[in-house]
């Protein structure tokens, strides 16, 4: 399923957030969104979510209009992980999974168990099922998250930073547990290594516009990440695989 | 924690709350067999006759008892439905039904009629008709104040709710110093801590009714619960709208807690302890808590009643200190217990 974002604005009072962004994920893409704290990542994907109602612009799958859709309807294709995670209770892991299943109505207890099993197990998270979700750790919770996203069946997943407080292997599991998905995905990712590892294409945000868009290395060149993000760059070659890797420091000072 | 399966508990409850009723009329300053008390429920219902001799007897079980113990198990049902619903609403563990400032809105309007004899030509139905009056005034207030642009927020509301309950509770207490009689003031505190003393059949009908509906709504909105549990945003992910669920929660919270309220006064602690105590048992679905917790609500009462009747008979305790006396080492006994987590660690 394709998602389109067309002159999406989204205001606060009189601060604009989001300023007339578009962008496109083709069916089956994995697009990343990268900027700087503050740049509006979130308030772009909360749009794509419908956790919020943007001032101006649509939201656009396969052409329909989300804001338009049933909210079920709109769940039963298009699945996120927003960045909240703390649960005031105590549901277990299954039961996590199990919300997944809320949007869909013409459903038995018993394809609910087939479909959330299904899930558990293709995220490794079937042996805590019982578990307590506020007991476990952050790359448990993240895997039992994204089991949820899938027991809703979606055909597109937003998700918000999903690799955040991770350590570097649990990073690396939760993005390519997501990639083999083969869902239409967009995600606003923080490391931009890992986002240049793991993107189609990449769509850099400042200052709630779209400054760069294209193949990670075309658009991570030094005077870029220079502009935006305030640091500089080098990109060297991984001594193995060959891929290319960006180390940062700070600007020199400029007189 | 090993969970009791469901349904076994929801027959086991109900089993429990109908002879707890029985008890509950039977016992009392003037205790009455079980025998005799089933002989004039089977009268009362079928309208059959009783001797000269029992009257006095019938009369209490029937007119005086029986609508108590209904109204208890009514108003235990609705406070643990509404606590459940609160606590999901403003996304907190501490929450109760209380937490929105309705009882203490409540309670000035109670305390209108019992100290300054307002609504006086609403004869015996002053006390309610103004109590409810005032709760939803109160639930009017609480949500014009706590509304803001991104709708109803968790904190905005716990915020205004405590707030303006301690405003009420000021005006309640302006109210009870000033008054010239000493045994007024004893009623008035009597209200405060909630009893069951007042209860007539008149009352029965709308309170069961508006503590049904509620139950039902919120039995019936479990899974939109669950969702909202997990956060603002994962709601609308999955596509349950929270501001809307908010609203509708708001409602059905401020019903059924002025009516219950109305009624027996602020009964402290069932909606904060009941919820918890049935998510020990069979965890923090929403589908499951709400079938449990009302039952488990109504037994509770019962018998906490039962007790304030009997503890300093023939004198009445409240029946508030009651359910805190007994409820609070019973809870903390089962937190210590461990394997439950009241939300985050």
């Amino acid at each position: 399923m394709r998602l389109d974002i067309e002159g999406l604005s989204v205001d606060a009072g009189a601060v604009r957030l989001v300023d007339d962004i578009r962008l496109v994920v083709d069916s089956g893409a994995f697009v990343g969104l990268v900027g700087p704290n503050g740049s509006g990542k979130s308030t772009l994907l909360r749009c794509v979510y419908r956790a919020l109602r943007p001032a101006d612009g649509v939201v656009r799958l396969d052409g329909d209009d989300v804001q338009a859709m049933e909210p079920r309807a709109a769940a039963k294709v298009l699945a996120a992980l927003p960045q909240e995670s703390s649960a005031e209770f105590d549901f277990t892991v299954a039961e996590v999974v199990g919300m997944g299943r809320l949007p869909h109505r013409d459903r038995t207890a018993a394809s609910d168990r087939e479909i959330c099993a299904g899930a558990m197990e293709r995220t490794g998270v079937a042996h805590l099922a019982d578990r307590g979700f506020l007991a476990l750790s952050g790359g448990e919770r993240q895997r039992v998250l994204i089991a949820r996203a899938l027991a809703q069946r979606p055909r597109v997943l937003v998700l918000d930073e999903p690799t955040n407080h991770l350590d570097i292997a649990h990073q690396l599991d939760v993005l390519s547990l997501v990639r083999s998905s083969g869902l239409t995905v967009l995600a606003a990712l923080h490391d931009l290594n890992l986002a240049a590892a793991h993107c189609d294409l990449l769509y850099v945000i400042a200052g709630g516009r779209i400054v760069a868009s294209g193949p990670p290395h075309d658009v991570l060149h030094p005077a870029l990440l220079a502009e935006v993000f305030g640091v500089r760059a080098h990109p060297v070659r991984h001594p193995e695989t060959g891929a290319v890797q960006l180390l940062f420091d700070l600007l020199p000072p400029t007189p | 924690m090993r969970r009791i399966p469901q349904p076994l508990l929801v027959v086991g409850l109900v089993l429990l709350l109908g002879v707890s009723l029985v008890c509950g009329v039977g016992m009392g300053a003037a205790g009455i067999g079980t025998a005799d008390v089933f002989r004039f429920l089977w009268a009362g219902v079928t309208g059959g006759t009783v001797h000269a001799g029992d009257a006095a007897a019938y009369t209490i079980v029937w007119e005086i008892r029986l609508p108590r113990v209904v109204l208890a198990a009514v108003v235990g049902a609705g406070l643990s439905a509404v606590g459940v619903a609160v606590q999901a609403m403003v996304r907190n563990a501490l929450a109760d039904p209380f937490v929105l400032g309705i009882s203490s809105g409540a309670a000035v309007g109670a305390n209108a009629v019992i100290l300054l004899g307002a609504f006086a030509g609403l004869g015996v139905w002053a006390l309610s008709v103004s109590a409810f009056a005032s709760a939803l005034a109160a639930m009017v207030l609480v949500y014009a104040v706590a509304r803001s642009p991104h709708g109803l927020t968790p904190l905005r509301l716990i915020l205004t709710g405590t707030a303006l309950a301690y405003g009420f509770e000021a005006v309640t207490t302006v109210m009870v110093f000033s008054a010239a009689r000493g045994e007024a003031a004893r009623s008035a505190m009597m209200w405060l801590l909630g009893s069951l003393g007042g209860a007539t059949w008149p009352q029965v009908p709308l309170a069961a009714v508006t503590v049904a509906v509620g139950w039902a709504w919120l039995r019936w909105r479990a899974e939109s619960l669950n969702a909202l549990a997990m956060g603002d945003e994962t709601s609308a992910a999955l596509g349950v709208q929270p501001g809307r669920l908010r609203r509708e929660l708001f409602l059905v919270t401020a019903a059924v807690t002025g009516t219950v309220v109305a009624v027996s006064g602020a009964i402290g602690f069932v909606g904060l302890m009941v919820p918890h105590l049935v998510r020990m048992l069979v965890g923090a679905d929403h589908r499951r808590v709400l079938a449990v917790a009302p039952l488990a609500g109504a037994v509770l009462l019962v018998w906490a009643d039962v007790l304030s009747r009997l503890l300093l008979a023939p004198a009445e305790l409240p029946v508030g200190v009651i359910t805190a006396v007994v409820g609070v080492p019973a809870f903390l006994l089962l937190m210590r217990r461990g394997g439950y987590a009241f939300g985050g660690r």
